[in-house]
């Protein structure tokens, strides 16, 4: 049995609007072990987003960590100092944020970001040791040595995507979040992206959190995934069983509304809509939407537990 | 057959004239022929650069060809009267891509609505006007209590395109482009939306231009594909064969990089096809032959023609040489005739006809 | 020529006027001066600037010219040539007209620069796949999303009438007749109080000014925040 190198305990985060506390992130607890892929695959308002950036304490008024810890390897991040939550970002975890390569500097270089990644972290080399170790990293990413003087707008979609992925490997950190890495970009090019997260995280022995909306992409890339719905965590299973016997209802209709390229006229919709995070239905959040719900559905929240071995779900036909 | 809406060989270039290298190819050399009788669903794919936007702001006469013609029941667009472009919106209408950007902020989302019942005089009276419109909602699934009187911001991006939708059907189009309908709507609304335009087409007789990247949705809900990569027509034909077996290595390579929601790994090959580089206007050949791992010498000469190596598909790939060659204003000759698929449910689900 | 006393909380100027009701009855001249140059100069901006961005080509080439090239003269100079050439003696009502002669030229290319990019949005080509005419579209689909700007603009326009025609006063090229705030300011250098030691002459009309600057600009700040909604505080 591998060793947890993350554990997400009841990690709750508000966001304070003059209408009451919305609740992003609701009770999420989960767990990451050493070289294992997880995924969280949700729809928008979900709150996977929220979750990721929680766990690296970025979370920005009105929003708020209102409860909940998280351990990296024994230590709880949440105790921490900003000044020393600081120097654990980027060195032991790092994030590959949405929309990324749209947030790199346009008026520096390449190598000029990543330096900076480094420098910041206090991390003394010489000029040309931080040389050599920008051209290991685009190296370990398939980007040529050349891209370090480029500038981002000479780069395409997807090797700015693969720039980013260097710049949060720089450290070597043991855990990676990617959030939405490829959400623009065209399905080759997505494939040539998630390719490179897969050589980067077995050449380092790191962890992997993926987030994302787009099922495909997650269960082609995670070992185990887990679904959100409404701020909750409803199913957690490895990958296999999710797909084969899907615990959770929202679950079973999510994969249902994914249109096959096997056979025609299989895919439909889940009926009504998301709800509203501020006007959350009582009991399971899902229940309006649930075609197997009951009584005890509409006043009882379900706590996830463990249907199957390692496959978790919060459902009342469980139990 | 008449012929409703028609490019013929329609050039796009942005930039520059035809051999400055700063100019971008967006469309080169498309021909299309929509039928006017029989309606039909028609995916066109292709992934950014490809040039499928800007062939929906050709046929929509958002834009100007930079060569050919785009024709309207035979008629250039550019030189039409101003009574058949009346007709022309009339008879074509579109669904944007972004839910959001389309509404104005300042109204209500009746607005627009009740805007083309005004300009187009659909109505007689207000009570005729607000009994079309609950009409049309309800045909998308939404209730008229809980979409009119709100403005956009307090409806869901999923709500806002059925109204976009209701608002194409308002008007009984000939034709609707739908140009990446759902790419920006959560994944479990899709399937009713574009269930919405299956059912305008199989019970309404309207025929639907279906633009996107995405190869799965455009399968499960159109009858023929046309692939276009970096402006030009790839394959196209019945998208069974098309996408079940595949034959132009650019569609290949497409397929093979779809992930797909399952327990079995469909990346399994390693991707080697190299990053598309940027192409100058005027250089002959086949567009994806810098990418192709079959490419010989007579792929960088000229561009490849049409060759139907079906009844029901055409491939634009020197590979399939030996099949006859058909010229580009006749690939849809290789369409298939639509077959009686089953009628499908508000909520997506498919029900017997 | 009193100083600030309980009688006279402002003192008075050289003429035995009350400070206090000299202010009093200027500053609302001032002001008109300021408002009626500040509408003339967005009304006219308005108009230029969206038929200069919607319809671009000639027009907006003609427009965007006279108006660029209009800023690169030197405003105060070309307002002190027209109110010189004037002969008679001027009214308020005459001096905001002098000052209105330049104040469309900013807003005209502040206002086209933000119809140009309102023209891009996707309800603006709805509207007109849906049939509306260009007029129709100016109208009502993007004046009511440029209100906020607009009337953060004007607020803008009238703070600086105000400066200009304060700086024409100051001059001697005023209304001489009215007491604005500027003509006291003119009166005050004409009558040398500085160098005599009469500090409350001076002193009201200048703290009097900033007091009505400071309002206007917190009525932009107000206005900005409507306009731009990142800036609400409020989620």
């Amino acid at each position: 049995m591998k060793a947890d190198v993350l554990r997400v305990q009841g990690l709750q985060v508000h966001y304070h609007t003059p209408l009451g506390a919305v609740k992003a992130a609701d009770n999420i607890s989960f767990s990451l072990k050493a070289d294992e892929r997880l995924g969280f695959a949700g729809e928008s308002g979900s709150g996977k987003s929220t979750m990721a950036l929680a766990i690296l304490r970025m979370i920005k008024p009105p929003g708020q960590i209102e409860a909940g810890e998280v351990w990296l390897d024994g230590l709880n991040l949440m105790t921490l100092s900003e000044e020393e939550m600081r120097q654990v970002r980027l060195a032991r975890i790092a994030l590959v944020p949405q929309g990324s390569m749209n947030s790199l500097n346009p008026v520096t270089r390449i190598k000029e970001q990543i330096a900076d990644a480094l420098t910041d972290h206090g991390v003394r080399m010489s000029k040309r040791q931080v040389e050599e170790r920008v051209r290991d990293l685009l190296q370990s990413v398939g980007l040529r040595p050349e891209v370090a003087n480029m500038f981002p707008h000479e780069l395409s979609g997807g090797m700015k995507q693969r720039a980013c992925i260097a710049i949060a490997i720089s450290l070597h950190p043991k855990v990676i979040i990617a959030d939405e890495p490829t959400s623009a970009l065209d399905v080759v090019v997505q494939k040539q992206v998630m390719e490179t997260l897969a050589r980067v995280q077995k050449d380092l022995e790191a962890s992997v959190i993926l987030v994302g909306h787009d099922m495909g992409v997650v269960a082609q890339f995670v070992d185990r995934l887990g679904v959100m719905y409404a701020g909750k965590l409803v199913e957690v299973s490895p990958v296999r069983d999710i797909f084969t016997k899907p615990l959770h209802p929202y679950t079973q209709m999510l994969i249902a509304s994914l249109p096959s390229l096997e056979q025609k006229g299989t895919f439909q919709g889940i009926p009504g809509l998301p709800p509203l995070l501020r006007d959350l239905p009582p009991g399971c959040a899902f229940h309006p939407r649930c075609p197997y719900a009951f009584d005890r559905c509409q006043t009882e929240e379900p706590l996830s537990r463990e249907a199957r071995p390692n496959c978790w779900a919060a459902c009342h036909l469980l139990s | 057959m008449t012929t409703l809406l028609e490019a013929r060989h329609v050039t796009k270039i942005f930039g520059g004239g035809l051999f400055d290298r700063n100019s971008i190819v967006a469309l080169e050399g498309f021909s299309m022929a929509i039928d006017g009788d029989r309606p039909s669903i028609t995916a066109v794919v292709g992934e950014s650069g490809s040039g499928k936007t800007t062939l929906a702001r050709l046929l929509l006469g958002l834009v100007t060809p930079t060569r050919g013609q785009v024709l309207y029941k035979g008629r250039d667009l550019q030189r039409m009267a101003h009574a058949d472009w009346r007709a022309f919106r009339r008879d074509v209408q579109v669904i944007f891509q972004d839910p959001y950007e389309v509404y104005n902020p300042f109204y209500r989302v009746d607005h627009v609505l009740t805007t083309p019942v005004s300009k187009f005089k659909l109505a007689s009276s207000k009570a005729e006007a607000r009994a079309l419109i609950e009409d049309v909602l309800k045909a998308v699934g939404l209730r008229s209590e809980e979409t009119l009187g709100r403005f956009p911001h307090q409806l869901s991006g999923g709500q806002r395109q059925r109204v976009m939708v209701a608002r194409a059907l308002l008007l009984r189009p000939r034709l609707i482009l739908a140009d990446e309908p759902v790419s920006m709507v959560d994944a479990s609304l899709r399937a009713s939306i574009l269930g919405s335009l299956r059912n305008m087409n199989l019970e309404l007789g309207i025929s639907i231009m279906y633009i996107t990247h995405d190869l799965a949705t455009a399968y499960q809900i159109s009858e023929n594909i046309v692939v276009l990569y970096r402006g030009s027509v790839a394959e196209a034909g019945d998208v069974e064969l098309v996408v079940k077996h595949p034959q132009h290595p650019y569609t290949q390579l497409l397929i093979s990089s779809i992930p797909l929601a399952s327990a079995e790994r469909t990346w399994t090959t390693e991707t080697v096809v190299g990053p598309a580089g940027l192409q100058a206007a005027g250089s002959a050949g086949c567009k994806f032959a810098d990418r192709c791992p079959f490419a010989t010498s007579p792929c960088l000469q000229a561009a490849p023609p049409l060759f139907q190596t079906n009844r029901y598909r055409a491939v634009s790939c020197y590979l399939y040489q030996s099949a006859p060659a058909l010229s580009v204003e006749e690939m849809v000759k290789a369409f298939a005739e639509p077959a009686k698929l089953s009628r499908v449910g508000s909520s997506g689900t498919p029900m017997t006809a | 020529m009193k100083p600030p006393s309980f009688q006279y909380p402002f003192g008075t100027d050289r003429q035995g006027r009350d400070l206090l009701a000299v202010m009093v009855a200027g500053t609302p001249l001032t002001l008109r001066i300021g408002f009626i140059a500040g509408f003339l100069g967005v009304g006219v901006g308005a108009i230029l600037g969206f038929v200069s961005a919607y319809y671009r080509g000639k027009v907006d080439v003609i427009i965007r010219g006279i108006a660029d090239i209009g800023l690169t003269v030197p405003g105060l100079l070309v307002l002190i040539i027209i109110a010189v050439s004037i002969k008679e003696g001027l009214t308020v009502d005459q001096m905001a007209i002098i000052v209105a002669s330049l104040a469309w030229l900013n807003p005209t290319r502040t206002i086209r620069a933000q119809v140009l990019s309102l023209r891009e949005r996707g309800y603006v080509e709805v509207a007109r796949l849906s049939g509306m005419s260009g007029p129709e579209i100016i109208f009502k689909e993007m004046m009511p999303n440029l209100l906020p700007y607009l009337a953060a603009t004007l607020v803008n326009t009238v703070s600086n009438a105000i400066l200009a025609s304060i700086g024409l006063e100051v001059l001697g090229l005023g209304p001489i007749e009215s007491p604005t705030l500027g003509m006291t300011l003119y009166w005050v250098n004409y009558n040398a109080a500085l160098l005599n030691g009469w500090w409350w002459w001076w002193t009201a009309p200048i703290v009097i000014i900033l007091v009505v600057f400071l309002g206007l600009f917190f009525l932009t700040v107000g206005l900005d925040e409507i306009a731009n909604p990142r800036l609400r505080r409020a989620v």
